[in-house]
């Protein structure tokens, strides 16, 4: 019988049953949107990593595994060329322009040979000094076509737009890179293939012991570390994030239960009267304010897959997963912070004197 | 089945002190069909409060079916109006977002009543509301909610039915329906009921008329 009062009296008010379930959905979209992206970014960029081709990767000593801040001397990769069972490697500089974007100094035939080569959908490889290639994404959601000049802090010709998948976004001529962006003779990671998949932990150990300060991952590695764990504040963010999602749904709650209280006065009144005890009047807005947040956290998932369709039109740089292990804590959390916001409208109900309740009008 | 003995209320609005009953004596019998009849102000529905446990007394006995309602906690009381009450109210107070049976169910499910009376529904048929158990109060008239607003008061068979002004809200037409309702129910299931009322004739319905002014019942 709660269950049915519950349900008539979200029935009763819909339009502030529905706005209070979409600012729940809110703050769900919200956590859904910061975790779906955290793992898409993430995942895309271990997807692109794998798409290099390489069996190991040297980082430059102290590197994160998804930061490129650190660069070491382009010298190194002759000495890891000349090691055993090595049978390509190649060295790259990420160069950050702005935002999360990088523009990816590379040796093109090196990098083919050991990616298997771009598929170009327009253009083709560099000719000039200043030519770039960038991937499909990064052309749709910069609206650029090949002929088109981009200024990357420097002016730079794209020369081709190629399929997605394969380390960055957007290539030049490694030495062209390193000269305008004052960073001659530096690179920021090298990719080593060996000569059989069978040595490759051969080619790590050695590679170890030649360059005991930098790191030394096998592919399978470091994409298995490219987690939120993994990524400098990105936790502390995402814990923000949570945190102001709470703070949401507690306001929200808080300002629709008081004033649906305050509503309901005389209902109130009219249940003590029955012999209904605060008991009885608090589990009934307990049960209104889960109701409220499940119907919030449909809303937020429904909106968080209407987030990652804008995204995928407009930024379709910034790759969002759906994150289904997530649904389950974003409707706790917003069950969390709806039942901390109606703790005092439910006491002050479960509180109301029933005479002055009977009077109210 | 009531027993009063110099019953006193005062209530406290702000600095000054209300003496709202002043001693009151009353007994009731089990089965009567008292009207208690007075002017605004008289402590009618003070008295009405106490002898249903919505608030306590400041003094004296008060005794229903030998529970002492004086010495009676919050929760006490939570329990006696479950259980030994049923309140009919001038304003129907039926609860807008239920249907008039979910209206009775409700009342049945406060009191921890989980099968329904199959009993009950010689009472719906006598109140005449059978056949508007589906319908929200809105869609009912005043008369019929006030019917409806009897049914939930009684379906816990309290011992004693309070109804306060129930006709106040009412045309005469459906005032003498109701009146002629609390008395079958008085007649034919001995239900014991005490109205208040400031109307004469609906006073006459009862088998018993006693008179308050302020804050005393005068004879």
């Amino acid at each position: 019988m709660i269950n049915r009062l519950v349900l008539e009296n979200l029935k009763h008010r819909p339009v502030r049953t529905l706005l209070t379930a979409l600012a729940i959905g809110i703050q769900v979209t919200l956590i859904l949107t910061l975790v779906g992206l955290s793992f898409g970014m993430l995942n895309d960029i271990a997807r692109r990593t794998e798409g290099t081709g390489a069996d190991l990767v040297v980082l430059p000593p102290d590197a994160s595994i998804i930061g490129f801040s650190q660069t070491m001397a382009e010298g190194i990769v002759n000495k890891v060329r000349e090691l055993p069972h090595v049978a390509l490697a190649t060295g790259i500089l990420m160069q950050p322009i702005g935002g999360i974007n990088y523009i990816t100094g590379i040796h093109l035939s090196e990098f083919n040979q050991m990616s298997g080569g771009f598929e170009y959908l327009a253009g083709g490889p560099f000719e000039q000094p200043d030519d770039m290639i960038v991937d499909e994404v990064y052309a749709r959601g910069a609206k650029i076509r090949v002929g088109d000049t981009v200024n990357l802090g420097k002016p730079w010709h794209v020369c081709g737009i190629v399929v997605p998948g394969k380390l960055s976004r957007t290539f030049a001529e490694l030495k062209t890179v390193q000269e305008r962006y004052s960073a001659t003779g530096q690179i920021s990671r090298i990719y080593v293939k060996a000569d059989n998949s069978a040595n490759i932990a051969a080619v790590q150990s050695e590679l170890q012991q030649r360059l005991p300060a930098y790191g030394v991952y096998r592919m399978e590695e470091l994409v298995s570390l490219m987690s939120v764990n993994n990524v400098p504040m990105l936790r502390q963010f995402t814990e923000v994030i949570i945190g102001v999602g709470l703070a949401i749904g507690f306001l929200v709650v808080f300002l629709s239960l008081y004033t649906a209280v305050l509503e309901r006065t005389r209902e109130i009144g009219i249940l003590k009267a029955l012999g209904a005890g605060p008991g009885y009047v608090l589990n009934i807005l307990m049960r209104e304010t889960i109701l409220l947040s499940l119907f919030g956290t449909l809303a937020g998932i429904l909106m968080s897959y209407g987030v990652r369709a804008l995204l995928g039109a407009f930024v379709p740089s910034f790759t969002m997963e759906i994150v289904y292990s997530w649904w389950p804590w974003a409707a706790v959390l917003a069950i969390l912070g709806s039942l901390i916001g109606a703790i005092y409208p439910g006491l002050k109900a479960a509180r109301q004197d029933a005479i002055e309740a009977l009077s109210y009008d | 089945m009531i027993e009063i003995r110099d019953l006193k209320k005062t209530y406290h609005a702000g600095e000054v002190d209300v003496h709202a009953l002043r001693g009151v004596n009353l007994s009731v019998q089990r089965g009567e069909f008292l009207c208690v009849v007075g002017p605004s102000g008289s402590g009618k529905s003070t008295l009405f409060h106490i002898l249903g446990g919505l608030t306590p007394p400041t003094s004296g006995e008060i005794r229903i079916e030998g529970r002492d309602l004086r010495k009676m906690t919050e929760a006490e009381r939570t329990d006696f109006r479950k259980t030994t009450v049923g309140f009919v109210f001038q304003k129907y107070n039926l609860l807008p977002t239920l249907t008039a049976q979910e209206n009775i169910d409700i009342a049945r499910d406060i009191a921890g009543r989980r099968q329904a009376d199959p009993h009950f529904n010689e009472v719906l048929n006598l109140l005449g509301i059978a056949g508007r158990l589906r319908h929200k109060p809105r869609a009912l008239s005043g008369g019929e909610q006030q019917r409806v607003a009897i049914a939930r008061a009684i379906v816990n068979h309290p011992a004693l039915l309070l109804a306060d002004e129930p006709t106040g809200n009412l045309d005469s037409e459906n005032s003498r329906i109701v009146l002629d309702l609390l008395r079958r129910l008085n007649h034919e299931f001995h239900q014991t009921i005490l109205m208040i009322t400031h109307d004469a004739d609906a006073a006459a319905y009862g088998d018993r008329i006693v008179h308050m002014k302020d804050g005393r019942i005068i004879d």
